[in-house]
Order: C-alpha cells, then sequence, then structure tokens
C-alpha cells in the first residue's frame, strides 16, 4: 500500500482507507490521500478507476464504505454535500453541470448563495441590508466570470455558451463558494491544445490566489506540467503516488497504461 | 418613463372600470365570477411557487386553501361562536397554512417527479378527509353563515352605494381582492428575483449540481412549500369570507388539479402567465354555458347536457392548447428555454454550419 510520506501539518484534505462498493464491486479499496495545502494535487488513473467515485465520496454525493476524510482537521465523513460545500469542497462534474436556463451570472450568484444570509422576508420587504448584499453578489459573480475569461457573456444563458466556456462557468460557480479546496473532474474533456493551455494558466492562476485544486484528468501532459503530487488509481486502489516525475516512471503506473508483458 | 406611468394609470383605470363593464354588458353574476377568478388567480400564484419556481409537483395544494377557509369559518361564525376580525385572521390563515405547508412538505423532501405528486395528493385527500369526519369542523355538512368580511366598520357583505350606483357586496369582494392579489404579485415577484428565488431554480434545474453548489435542498423546498401554502391560506380566509358558506366537497382533489392546470396552462414559472391561466380557466366553463342554448336553437333540443358538454370542451380546450404550446399560453423566458431546449440548439447549430 502506498502512503502519503510528507509531514501531514501542510495538509488540506487528507483521506484515510476510503471504502466504497455498488453491489459486489468494489469501486474504491482502501484508499488513502492527504493533499498539500496550496498545490495542485493530479488523481488519474485508466477508465474505471474509481476516480469520479473518489470524488462523489469526498463531496458528499456518495457515503463512504469505509473510512474517513477530514479538511483542515474537520472530519466531513458524514456531512450531506451542501454541509461539505459550506466547510470548503467545491467541484465541477466530468458532464457539466450548469443550471442550463439560468444565464451565466445568475450560475455564479447560486454559487455565492453559501456565503450570504438574505431570506424570505428580506427578498419581500427589499431591505437596505438585502440590497447591498444583491449588489455585492452581482459584482462578486462579475468578477469572477472576468477571472475565469468569460466577464463578456454574463448575461447569455448557460446552455448557449460554446463548451469551453460552460467548463469555465462552472469553475466560477465553484470558486464563488469561497472554497480551501476546488475539485476538478476532467476539467479538460473535450477541449483541444489551445483551450487546454489556456485552462492549464487558468488553474495555475486559482492556485496562486490560494486555493488548492484536487484534479482528475486524462491529458497526462497537462497533469505532469501542472500539478505539484499526482496519486494514480487503478481498480480501485492506490497504486502510486508522489511527483510527477516519480510517478511518470513507476513501473506498476507504466503497466497500469500500457498493460504487462505476458512472460 | 413617461410612456410607462401612462400605461400604469391606464391599466389602474381599466382595473376599476372592469366590474361596472362587466356588470353592464354581461350581467351581475359575471362580476362574482370575477371574485372568483381574483381568488384563484391569488391560488395560482401560491401553486406557482411550489410548481414554477421550485419545480415541486404538488398536486394536493387545496389543503391550504381547505386550511385557511375553515380558520376563518371557525373563528368568525355562530359555529363556535367567535367572531375574530380579518385583520388577525388573515396574517393566521397564512401562518397556519404555512406551518402545514412545511409540516406535509417535510416528509416528502426525498421524492421527485411522479412520487411527490402521489405523497402530496394523498396529504391532500387526507386533510379534505379530516375536514370530513372531524366534529369541530362540523363534518360532511361545513360551515354556513360565516361573518363577512369586515374592515373597521366597513362590511364587505352588505350593500353600498356610490354616486347613485349601487355597489353589492360582490363589489367591495372585487377591489379587495384585486389589492390583495396585487399585494401577492409584488411578493412573487421580489422573491424570484432574490437569492432564495435563484436557489429554488437552481434545484429546479439541478438538484445534485445545487447540492454540490451549497445549496441547502431541504430547507429551500421547505420554505417554497409554506411560501406557496401562506399565498393558499390568504385566498382560503377571503374565499371563506365571501362565500359565507364552506364545506368538504369545495377542496376536492380536482379542485388542486384546477389550480395547477392554471399555472401550467398560463406558463409555469411566470407571473403573468399564471394569472392569465387562473381568470382563464375561472371564466372558460362559464363561457360554455350558452352552449345549451345554442343547441336548442340550432336543433331544437338539448343533444348534451349542457354542464357535461361546457367540461367536454374545457378539456378539449385545455388539451389542444397544452399539444400547441407545451410551455403555457405566456410562459417565463426561462421555461420557454426549458421546453424549446432541443430547437433551439438544432437552430443554433444551425447557425454554425451556414
Amino acid at each position: 500500500m502506498i502512503e502519503a510520506t510528507y509531514s501531514s501539518s501542510s495538509a488540506l484534505l487528507i483521506a484515510k482507507g476510503i471504502g466504497k462498493r455498488f453491489g459486489g464491486l468494489s469501486a474504491l479499496d482502501q484508499v488513502s490521500l492527504s493533499i498539500p495545502s496550496g498545490s495542485i494535487y493530479g488523481l488519474i488513473g485508466p477508465n474505471g478507476a474509481g476516480k469520479t467515485t473518489l470524488f462523489n465520496v469526498l463531496t458528499g454525493i456518495y457515503r463512504a464504505d469505509e473510512g474517513t476524510f477530514e479538511l483542515d482537521g474537520r472530519s466531513l465523513t458524514h456531512c450531506r454535500s451542501d454541509q461539505i460545500c459550506t466547510l470548503g469542497i467545491a467541484r465541477t462534474f466530468q458532464n457539466i453541470r450548469l443550471f442550463g436556463n439560468m444565464t451565466a451570472i445568475e450560475n455564479v450568484m447560486v454559487g455565492r448563495h453559501v456565503r450570504t444570509h438574505s431570506g424570505i422576508l428580506g427578498a419581500i420587504l427589499r431591505l437596505p441590508s438585502q440590497r447591498t448584499e444583491e449588489q455585492a453578489m452581482i459584482t462578486r459573480a462579475q468578477e469572477l466570470l472576468n477571472f475565469v475569461g468569460i466577464g463578456q457573456h454574463a448575461n447569455q444563458v448557460a446552455r448557449q455558451l460554446p463548451y469551453g466556456d460552460q467548463r469555465r462557468l462552472e469553475i466560477a460557480r465553484a470558486l464563488a463558494t469561497d472554497p480551501k479546496l476546488l475539485a476538478l473532474d476532467e476539467p479538460a474533456a473535450g477541449m483541444n491544445d489551445t483551450e487546454t493551455a489556456t485552462l492549464g494558466r487558468l488553474l495555475q492562476k486559482i492556485k496562486e490566489s490560494g486555493v488548492t485544486i484536487l484534479l482528475i484528468e486524462h491529458d497526462v501532459k497537462l497533469v505532469m506540467g501542472l500539478c505539484d503530487r499526482v496519486a494514480v488509481l487503478e481498480y480501485g486502489r492506490l497504486i502510486a503516488e508522489g511527483k510527477p516525475a516519480n510517478v511518470k516512471n513507476d513501473p506498476r503506473v507504466i503497466a497500469a497504461y500500457l498493460g504487462t508483458e505476458v512472460s | 418613463m413617461k410612456s410607462k406611468v401612462w400605461l400604469g394609470l391606464l391599466s389602474l383605470a381599466l382595473i376599476i372600470a372592469l366590474p361596472f363593464g362587466t356588470d353592464l354588458i354581461l350581467g351581475r353574476s359575471w362580476v362574482r365570477l370575477l371574485d372568483f377568478a381574483l381568488l384563484y388567480a391569488m391560488l395560482a400564484l401560491g401553486l406557482n411557487i411550489v410548481v414554477g419556481y421550485a419545480g415541486l409537483l404538488d398536486l394536493g395544494y387545496v389543503a391550504f386553501y381547505a386550511v385557511g377557509a375553515y380558520l376563518y369559518a371557525m373563528l368568525a361564525s355562530p359555529h363556535l361562536g367567535m367572531h375574530w376580525p380579518l385583520w388577525a385572521l388573515l396574517p393566521m390563515g397564512a401562518l397556519v397554512a404555512a406551518s402545514f405547508g412545511a409540516l406535509l412538505g417535510a416528509p416528502t423532501l426525498g421524492l421527485r417527479g411522479d412520487y411527490l405528486a402521489i405523497v402530496t395528493m394523498g396529504f391532500g385527500e387526507i386533510i379534505r378527509i379530516f375536514l370530513r369526519n372531524l366534529n369541530v369542523t362540523n363534518g360532511p355538512a361545513g360551515i354556513d353563515l360565516i361573518d363577512p368580511i369586515q374592515i373597521g366598520g366597513f362590511s364587505f357583505g352588505a350593500n353600498h352605494s356610490l354616486l347613485g350606483w349601487d355597489l353589492p357586496g360582490i363589489y367591495s369582494y372585487y377591489f379587495l381582492f384585486i389589492i390583495l392579489t396585487a399585494l401577492i404579485i409584488l411578493i412573487s415577484h421580489r422573491l424570484s428575483d432574490s437569492r432564495i428565488g435563484r436557489a429554488w431554480s437552481a434545484i429546479r434545474e439541478d438538484e445534485i449540481a445545487a447540492k454540490s453548489s451549497g445549496l441547502n435542498t431541504r430547507h429551500l423546498k421547505l420554505m417554497a412549500f409554506a411560501m406557496g401554502a401562506a399565498f393558499g391560506g390568504v385566498s382560503g380566509v377571503l374565499f371563506a369570507g365571501f362565500q359565507g358558506f364552506i364545506s368538504p366537497e369545495s377542496f376536492t382533489m380536482g379542485e388542486s388539479i384546477m389550480i395547477l392546470c392554471m399555472v401550467v396552462l398560463g406558463g409555469m414559472g411566470h407571473i403573468s402567465g399564471v394569472i392569465m391561466g387562473a381568470i382563464l380557466l375561472a371564466i372558460l366553463p362559464e363561457a360554455f354555458r350558452p352552449l345549451s342554448q345554442f343547441q336548442q336553437a340550432t336543433f331544437g333540443h338539448v343533444w348534451l347536457d349542457p354542464a357535461n358538454l361546457r367540461m367536454l370542451m374545457f378539456a378539449i380546450a385545455l388539451i389542444v392548447v397544452m399539444i400547441i404550446r407545451p410551455e403555457g399560453l405566456w410562459p417565463s423566458p426561462v421555461h420557454r428555454r426549458e421546453l424549446h431546449a432541443n430547437d433551439s440548439e438544432a437552430g443554433s447549430s444551425q447557425k454554425a454550419a451556414l
């Protein structure tokens, strides 16, 4: 078994022995991770290795059958997904899940929901506090749209945005929740080389703003160039973990991706 | 800006003139129908919060109408010997109905679509059956001699006269209902354009994404149920005072479905559409009434029972509208997009190809 070896004092997210089964199939088996604060952490592996399942466990969509995980020392194992988001993990989805018929800026404003407070009474009475908050939400949402590079599309309906912009919008919505950890499920899927390169620069910018990133990605070039550390899953097990250069040359990783020689 | 002010003044004048004109042209019973149309508009706007905004299919909505109506009937009639005033009962009706909304909503939180519809339908029936079997609600006989609505010294039930024009109660009620409908429109509008309203839309669009964006969907759904129920409670209070008599038969499932039809036919989520749907469906069955005279005149004989015939026409009208315009007669842009997603995508890709 591979265990993270560096000191855990700088770790933002620590997962211990996560297991998840669907019927007889073991989708995750004793997966332990430790994601250093301020890093970009890559999660790779062949199709069906359990990457998205792990994401769904860490964001509360599935409940782990075994194991625990914590963010900043606070256990999230038994939290619902909205609580997990409130406590600092935001995510995007492999198959983009935007609020398709709302505008781009409304999507991001929904992301701000969790950091704002005005309720029904405030809305009905249009209290001054509610109006200031609403204004602040709009300003912040526009800033985030600008940050991910689609500021000019603020009032367009999300579903009608080009594919790459939808991916960016999803990232903006996730960032709007002020996450400590941003979990991205294949953000470069379906993008061409130029778009992928732009995305890489965006992720770098997000990292520099102080948000830790957990990244599932198939584009090996992107992962190796961007990530500070990489974990490799195969058949629900962690088979390698470490700096990208080391992981790339790990025989087990090569075997997982290319298959083993028949002897 | 100036033209807007004029447009506002003009519609206000129209709204004020409407019952007088109706009375002159169509007769007094149509003014009464207008009052009912307004009650339905309030109900439909309430259900619109639940169905249109939050996307929760509720088939038992009439229960909250019943709660409001029975609250007023019991506390303002000789039945229990209590005669509470409207200013106390109206907010109470909203509050009690809202509590019922949250109470009945709570067990359904995990359900969606068809399952939610079935459970809410069950709750609606449970309330009706309770009303039918309890002593305090006077069972199937219902409650009569309910106090007409009174504000200060002004009784809405009595005849008044203005500038020589004789004004029976239905006129006073019309203006009271207009004011409350306007209030409910304002609240609906402000809610839809707020943090909570956006959260409701998000849940309707994609619940998993909404949860992952940190929305506490349980709280938000309960809020929608409670808010919608509050409007239902208000209309119920007004209905009881207006009608003077209520019985469990006014609150059947058919009524719930009728209100849902108003919301869907008019245009889910769109305030103007929903009001139009409510007014149309409240008036349409009456408008088909002359059909029996028409039969008599044409065939010299009434072939089909007019009561059945007009419901048949009504049903056909509904079906035709739903086939031709599934998004409703006057939909909100958002819901329109939802139902025409594929057309517009096909359209834009076509444009791109060209």
